[in-house]
């Protein structure tokens, strides 16, 4: 690798198709060395199939990839020694120890054996599994399956690490530690480019982050920058007793000023760049015969920004989110 | 150098994780064993004939020791996920699929042994041609396990990796001249006999036991050689199309 703000990934004009179905129509961007750069977009939106066209696992149909100024667009082997690959779901071999599963993924990387015996009980040591060593993948939690995940895609100390989804469908306390983990590994230099539909966890992690719908880049930016967004948005969302959709309608029709918009069927979400005034609002909920139960100022987040960017719902992030498994959210 | 650390620890762990395993083993003893006592019971022969059915069981005991294991764990691997890894690996595909298949390539000429082990304590194995028996049986594990490889990169469930490896498996006991002389076959499934790589290898092990040969050694060799060659390359084209797709 080379300097300071060289460029470690470099992918244009990626495309993919799977028979009718478009996977990725058109992935442009770059991500700087050193940098964790965060790939956020719902599922299917064609995150996965970027990050396998990356690392060799599947073909291009059309663009290029350089990884640390490699062209790997016709020779996808090229660069695979640079890099660690974290899979959305763990995929160690279960019949084998963790402290085995370590040495044999560094084996495939060329490390001999007193090298990589080192550096397996170095990292099961660091990443809190020492104790586990030598019991059976199979019988770890999904947790722990994930740290593994993450130790085997560092144990040949690549300077690009993709990770896939790291922290879906595990608990809370995991995916905290997980975070940690990933932001470690960032702080000690370590090119990261990863993938996730929490928005929090993007945001609280990543320098910057490409919205990808539908397999398209829709945006690429730094937190900061897409955050600055948000100053001089006002928002409150209100509990409703049903049809929150309904009265949706009624506020913007009797308040013209004002964005609103459902969240769920029991709740909805009015913003302006005006300060948002509660009782009108609720006494016209009242009116027509709801109940409010709640009604709450949000400061603007990440989420904010995606929706107005992506025009994809709130609502349909929190429903996968549910989907996915209660923990792994930020 | 680094190449061969990984191919040293592919082969390495799939002998301790597949092919070591007690099960395994003790099955490579009770499959040429209930196939050569199969095989007196139908005949009703003496001890005499064991020459006769060695060849046959060497080839099956190697045929399925093979295509079974193979089979079933790339499969397992590939719907697993940890196939994933290999494929991530910074290694040749061509040399990551010959790691992955030497397992199974060596556990097959275990399996072609076992027979004849116990052949030696019943029959004077003296004059058996060494030089044309052992690259026989090299090459046909090698075919069968690049069979079993074939298969398992045409389906994607364990299941039907057993069911398509005995479509071809059980028709070549019968038509490769293992058991029953290919000129005894009916004349329209000769030609059937011609295209599959075990008649060659079933052929030379005729010839190095018994001296029954049919063909010159050099024409079953360079055929064996052919259809290993053929199948790990149409198996690689399949990998790189299918998996990698």
């Amino acid at each position: 690798m080379g300097h300071e703000n060289e460029i470690a990934i470099a992918a244009a004009g990626l495309a993919k198709r799977f028979g009718e179905v478009t996977a990725v129509a058109s992935v442009t961007f770059d991500v700087r060395e050193g940098e964790l750069f965060g790939f956020l977009g719902p599922n299917g939106a064609g995150k996965t199939t970027t990050i396998n066209m990356l690392t060799g696992l599947a073909r291009l149909d059309t663009g290029t990839i350089r990884i640390a100024g490699i062209d790997c667009s016709r020779d996808p082997k090229a660069a695979q020694h640079l890099m660690g690959v974290v899979p959305d779901e763990s995929n160690l071999y279960p019949e084998l120890s963790g402290f085995e599963n370590l040495c044999f993924c560094g084996a495939l990387y060329g490390m001999r054996r007193r090298e990589r015996e080192t550096r397996a009980r170095e990292l099961l040591e660091s990443f809190g599994l020492s104790e586990a060593a030598d019991r059976k993948f199979a019988g770890y939690s999904k947790g722990m399956k994930r740290k593994l995940t993450i130790a085997a895609g560092i144990i040949h100390r690549p300077p690009i690490l993709f990770l896939d989804e790291p922290t879906t469908g595990i608990d809370v306390a995991s995916a905290r530690q997980i975070r940690q983990l990933i932001a470690d590994l960032n702080a000690a230099g370590t090119t990261i480019l990863l993938t996730t539909h929490y928005i929090e966890e993007a945001e609280r992690l990543c320098w910057r982050i490409a919205f990808i719908v539908e397999g398209r880049i829709i945006r690429t930016d730094s937190v900061a920058d897409l955050m600055r967004e948000t100053q001089g948005r006002h928002v409150v969302e209100f509990g409703v007793s049903s049809d929150a959709n309904a009265l949706c309608a009624v506020i913007r029709e009797t308040f013209p000023a004002l964005e609103c918009g459902m969240v769920t069927s029991t709740a909805l979400r009015v913003e302006s760049h005006e300060p948002v005034r509660i009782g009108p609002l609720v006494r016209l909920i009242e009116d027509h015969g709801e109940e409010v139960s709640e009604a709450r100022k949000i400061r603007p987040s990440l989420e904010d920004v995606f929706v107005h960017v992506t025009g994809i719902e709130a609502r349909l992030m929190k429903q996968e989110r549910e989907k996915m498994g209660k923990g792994g959210g930020a | 150098m680094k190449h061969w650390i990984a191919f040293w620890s592919i082969l390495a762990k799939d002998m301790r994780s597949y092919y070591l395993k007690p099960p395994n083993i003790s099955w490579g003893l009770v499959f040429p064993l209930a196939w050569t006592a199969m095989f007196f019971i139908k005949s009703g022969s003496g001890l005499e004939s064991i020459q006769t059915v060695l060849p046959g069981v060497m080839a099956v005991s190697v045929l399925f020791g093979t295509t079974s294991m193979l089979a079933v764990t790339v499969t397992f691997e590939k719907k697993g996920r940890s196939f994933e890894r290999l494929l991530l690996a910074p290694i040749p595909l061509e040399l990551l699929m010959l790691a992955k298949t030497a397992g199974a390539i060596l556990f097959g000429m275990a399996n072609a042994f076992v027979p004849v082990l116990m052949a030696a304590f019943i029959v004077d194995l003296s004059n058996v041609n060494w030089l044309a028996l052992l690259p026989a049986v090299f090459l046909i594990a090698v075919s069968s396990t690049f069979l079993g490889l074939f298969v398992a990169v045409s389906v994607s469930e364990v299941f039907e990796a057993q069911t398509f490896s005995n479509f071809f498996r059980f028709p070549m006991i019968f038509l490769c001249g293992l058991f029953f002389p290919i000129e005894k076959l009916p004349i329209f499934l000769r030609p059937l006999s011609y295209v599959l790589p075990l008649t060659y290898g079933a052929d030379m092990l005729h010839g190095a036991i018994r001296g029954a040969a049919t063909m010159p050694y050099a024409l079953s060799l360079a055929a064996l050689a052919a259809f290993c060659a053929a199948l790990f390359a149409i198996s690689l084209r399949n990998i790189r199309r299918r998996w990698i797709a």
